[in-house]
């Protein structure tokens, strides 16, 4: 637990500390501008917008879950952190998983609250924004899961992070499909199917990302 | 520490297709020290890093008792973090051994407040020694320890690793430098290429 908590610690600062100067606020910043641009891209039309924006609210978060990619391991790895914690008995299991958790609250918690500005900006009903919202808070612990597998599976490629947001892309369309899906059935299926691909994807994370890295040592 | 002992038997290593070295074994008990010598590109770094567990043998085993301890050309700190912050961390998940008194026999204690960006290339190895052993492991593996450290340094970091010997510790030093401790025996890489 003692482990547990001084990983965490270490995560959350490396992601909200100020050393990364705002590179935690970046895919936040890029999902809002995705929003305001759209209605300048096709033109002001509230009915277009209402019926649409959800739609691009999602495709706007999964494309910004792409940004945070490169630096989620790749540092961690070329100063031997893996290494080390591996020599001290910790499992890289462990340390996968807790990344995860301090990706997802860094990632996660802040678009649900960017929706609130982005959903005004498309004008969007509360009952669009209470199924936007939901879905996110059931998709985007999937869409960090993704990136992190990803993250790992690249490690020490060259153009890593290119590939990485490729990767991700198709992975992450049944997320999408089903999350989105939500909006124009209204109801609640899509949202449980969203959060049941998101359980998956969250309890396989720590087990490929810690064979992945353990793979890397070999190459 | 507990009593420490590190046993290779017929060790093999593979990187890529080529066999770097094979049929290496040797026992090392607490209180012993090996230097592994050999020229760049021989396997120096690749047998530590198969005697720490990190990298499979192609073949052979290592038999360990006690905890081993790594020291290689990185840095796991993190560099925008003032020092003493950045073992903080590691003394978080080590529970103990980055205090002041420990600090100073590295000539480190004056740097808790510096950036660990802006270290010179001998404070960062300096800094390396002490988290890759802060917890006092049976075993330290030491990969190349003396590059980056001027003389003097060099000296103080050969008396730590003798006392370190002589507390019952287990010094394995990949180097091709010269290294100075009591009761150092050598093994030459090359005698094991294929």
């Amino acid at each position: 637990m003692r482990i547990v908590a001084a990983l965490l610690r270490r995560d959350l600062a490396q992601m909200f500390g100020s050393g990364q100067r705002g590179a935690t606020l970046l895919p936040v910043l890029f999902f809002i501008a995705v929003a305001m641009l759209y209605p300048f891209a096709v033109g002001p039309n509230p009915e277009l917008l209402a019926r649409t924006g959800g739609g691009v609210i999602w495709v706007a978060a999964l494309l910004a879950a792409i940004l945070p990619l490169d630096r989620l391991l790749a540092r961690d790895i070329e100063r031997g952190y893996f290494d080390q914690l591996y020599l001290r008995g910790i499992a890289e299991e462990v340390v996968v998983a807790v990344r995860l958790l301090a990706h997802w609250l860094s990632f996660g918690p802040p678009l649900m609250l960017a929706t609130l500005p982005a959903a005004a900006l498309l004008g969007l009903d509360s009952e669009t924004l209470r199924t936007v919202e939901l879905g996110l808070l059931a998709g985007t612990p999937g869409l960090a899961a993704i990136g992190l597998i990803i993250a790992a599976l690249t490690i020490g490629m060259r153009g890593g992070a290119a590939l990485a947001g490729l990767l991700l892309i198709p992975l992450a369309v049944p997320l999408l499909v089903f999350g989105a899906g939500a909006l124009a059935t209204g109801g609640s299926g899509g949202i449980a199917l969203t959060a049941a691909i998101s359980l998956l994807l969250v309890a396989i994370t720590p087990f490929a990302g810690g064979a992945a890295i353990r793979a890397a040592r070999e190459g | 520490m507990e009593p420490a002992r590190i046993t290779a038997t017929d060790l093999a290593c593979r990187r890529g297709d080529r066999l770097l070295f094979r049929g290496l074994s040797f026992d090392l008990n607490g209180g012993e020290a090996l230097q592994i010598v050999g020229p760049n590109g021989t396997g120096k770094s690749s047998l530590l890093r198969i005697l720490a567990g990190l990298l499979q043998p192609f073949a052979g085993k290592v038999e360990r008792n006690g905890e081993v301890a790594l020291l290689d050309e990185r840095l796991p700190l993190d560099s925008d973090l003032p020092l003493g912050q950045a073992f903080a961390f590691w003394n978080r998940i080590d529970g103990a051994g980055y205090r002041a008194e420990e600090l100073r026999p590295l000539g480190l204690e004056r740097l808790a407040d510096v950036p660990v960006r802006y270290l010179s290339t001998g404070q960062r190895k300096r800094a390396a020694v002490l988290q890759s052993n802060a917890r006092r492991a049976g075993v330290w593996l030491l990969d190349e320890p003396l590059n980056g450290l001027d003389v003097e340094a060099a000296a103080q970091f050969q008396a730590r690793v003798g006392g370190y010997i002589a507390d019952g510790g287990i010094a394995v030093i990949a180097s091709h430098q010269p290294f100075d401790v009591q009761g150092l025996t050598k093994l030459h890489l090359g005698d094991y290429a294929p």
